[in-house]
């Protein structure tokens, strides 16, 4: 028996190793795709120490630090999106649903307005110029972090049940997006269209200094929830089911929305609002690899870098040399791969 | 005794549930709760589990106080078995190496698996390892339940209606795992049930709730129908079958 069930986890072993490979060539390809010429062949060898100078210029200083955020920001959405459906028994559960994407959006059009931290500046390569992003993205993420907090402490000091609070997180999304619109409503045209541009998710806004922000932050939060994987496996079962198991089900649940709404904080106040990779990340690998979060974790945050690497190369390309937003891509891939996903009915692996 | 249960009271805000609870159970031994629908049976498994904090009582195994335990070392003495079940889309071996959650540090050992086997094997389960849950019969479901209680290696079994929605025959099954597991292992369970007839069978005591209190509690002499009577508010008659009583409503 002890075999066959070897065999089995085996399976899923593979699966997340094709994912992996599959990752780290889409990487090198979407390093190489651009208007610079770049071979798949040549950036390996950039990589790998040798090419030559201007190519070395491309990849390190502009390719590379884009491509290594999408890797990043999908890794974290969707390992934050697997976290929060396990941790509120809610397959709808996502930073959209909590609101903490929209109070770090007000966050950002409050600095954008009020601070004076954009202004709009007319160039081809940059149609809107942000001139102090540090006071947007401290402002969103001090924004997003509020209404973590009050999902946070309503779940801790009234006991709200996880259904309750995603209505919470309703409420609070509401909320910030009726401040984002008041703050906009009394803000001049040209902050008005920072504001907007700011929504918009992009990951051609991470210089190096953002990405080892998002390595540190990205890569304990994904070291935290892996020791929590027997944890989340047995609040599968229900919360009274994994207390008899001996979890600590307050601290687990609490900790994993604290971990997975920095995450969201902290990516979304450096990219913007990159919608649907949340979602989808861990929903696709649910079905392909099952509910066990040994290997439903990893696989979501494979899965959530691949997302976003296809979408932010398919941004890159459809309208070059135009550079279209990646989150509308992810919402135009998102969201009928969801409602196919959903309509296909839950087919068990 | 392995179960020391003294002066266990829980109470919501608007009502008191259970009241001055105390009762022992000693190795080898099953204990049937009985009592009507809302007296507090389920409530009196979940506050000697923890799962609900009680205002007042204490609750010991094997002489330790299993209140000051953290949540995992409470799991390695005492295996709740809920009327919710596991996941659907678990497989019956994920769910009952599920059971070895207390012990698990970081990943599983051959010890856990080795566990998972012998239980798996002890239920009859073996052939069914890797279905899904919800590709189960009700009977094949509550062993596979009963099954990761098993795998926690307790000392208590608290088990909460197993038999409800079961047909006589998975019923009887069932309990006589219980049964059999709970004297070969010397371990003690702690059974709510409906079908006071059932806990006849297989319960060696039975303690009787009435309005959150223990109405009386012992061996098959308090199986009479003036105590039935008074706790289920029915005429009965109680017939005997060579030394088996059996309740019959009149």
């Amino acid at each position: 028996m002890v075999n066959d069930y070897a065999g089995y986890t085996a399976k899923k072993k593979l699966i997340i190793l094709l994912l992996f490979g599959t990752t780290l060539i889409m990487g090198v390809y979407a390093i190489s795709t651009g208007s610079s010429g770049l071979t798949m062949g040549k950036v390996v060898s950039t990589l790998l120490g040798q090419g030559d100078p201007a190519a070395k210029a491309v990849i390190l200083n502009i390719r590379l630090p884009r491509i290594l955020a999408g890797l990043l920001a999908g890794a974290g959405l969707s390992v934050a999106g697997c976290v929060m459906q396990n941790t509120l028994r809610n397959p709808l559960a996502s930073p959209f649903t909590l609101g903490i994407s929209q109070a770090a959006a007000f966050g950002a059009a409050l600095a954008i307005v009020t601070l004076g931290a954009g202004k709009v500046q007319n160039s081809i390569a940059d149609a809107v110029l942000i001139n102090n992003p540090y006071l947007v993205t401290t402002s969103a993420f001090a924004w997003a972090m509020i209404a973590t907090l009050v999902i946070l402490l309503l779940a801790k000091f009234r006991g709200i049940t996880p259904e309750a609070m995603v209505l919470a997180g309703v409420a609070l999304g509401s909320l910030f997006g009726a401040g984002t619109t008041i703050v906009q409503y009394f803000a001049p045209d040209v902050q008005v269209a920072a504001v907007v541009f700011w929504t918009f998710g992009d990951l051609g806004r991470a210089s190096w200094n953002e990405v080892i922000i998002m390595t540190v932050v990205v890569s304990l939060s994904i070291a935290y929830f892996l020791m929590r994987r027997w944890d989340y496996n047995a609040l599968d079962s229900g919360e009274e089911s994994a207390l008899g198991l001996g979890v600590n089900v307050d601290r687990i649940r609490l900790g994993g929305m604290f971990i997975a709404s920095l995450i969201t904080a902290v990516l979304v106040s450096f990219l913007g609002i990159i919608g649907f990779i949340g979602l989808v990340g861990p929903h696709m690998m649910r079905r392909i690899i099952g509910g066990d979060h040994r290997y439903l974790i990893p696989a979501s945050v494979l899965a959530g870098s691949l997302l976003l690497l296809i979408s932010d190369t398919l941004a890159r390309t459809i309208m070059a040399p135009v550079v279209l937003p990646v989150g509308a891509i992810t919402a135009f891939m998102g969201a009928p791969l969801f409602l196919y996903l959903l309509a296909r009915g839950y087919q068990k692996k | 005794m392995i179960l020391d249960i003294q002066g266990l009271a829980f109470k919501y805000p608007s009502r008191p549930v259970i009241q001055n609870i105390s009762f022992e159970v000693q190795k080898g031994e099953c204990l049937a709760i009985l009592g009507t629908n809302g007296v507090g049976k389920t409530t009196l498994l979940k506050c000697i589990n923890r799962i609900l904090k009680p205002q007042h009582g204490v609750v010991l195994v094997e002489k330790e106080e299993v209140f000051k335990l953290s949540r995992p070392e409470l799991a390695k003495r005492i295996g709740y078995v809920s009327q919710r079940q596991g996941n659907p889309r678990y497989t019956v071996f994920d769910t009952v190496l599920l059971g070895r959650k207390p012990y698990i540090k970081w990943d599983i050992s051959s010890r856990d698996l080795e566990v998972v086997n012998q239980v798996l094997a002890l239920m009859d389960l073996t052939d069914f390892s890797l279905r899904f849950l919800d590709e189960l019969s009700g009977g094949e479901l509550q062993k596979v339940i009963i099954a990761r209680a098993l795998a926690q290696e307790a000392d208590v079994l608290l088990l909460d209606e197993p038999t409800s929605n079961l047909d006589l025959k998975n019923q009887y099954e069932v309990l006589r795992i219980i049964k059999d597991v709970v004297q070969s292992k010397q371990i003690a369970a702690v059974i709510t049930m409906h079908d006071i007839n059932l806990a006849i069978r297989f319960a060696d005591k039975f303690l009787f709730l009435k309005q959150g209190e223990i109405f009386t509690a012992g061996g098959m002499e308090v199986i009479t129908a003036r105590n039935v009577e008074s706790v289920y508010s029915i005429p009965v008659c109680v017939e005997h079958f060579g030394n088996v009583p059996v309740v019959l409503p009149l």
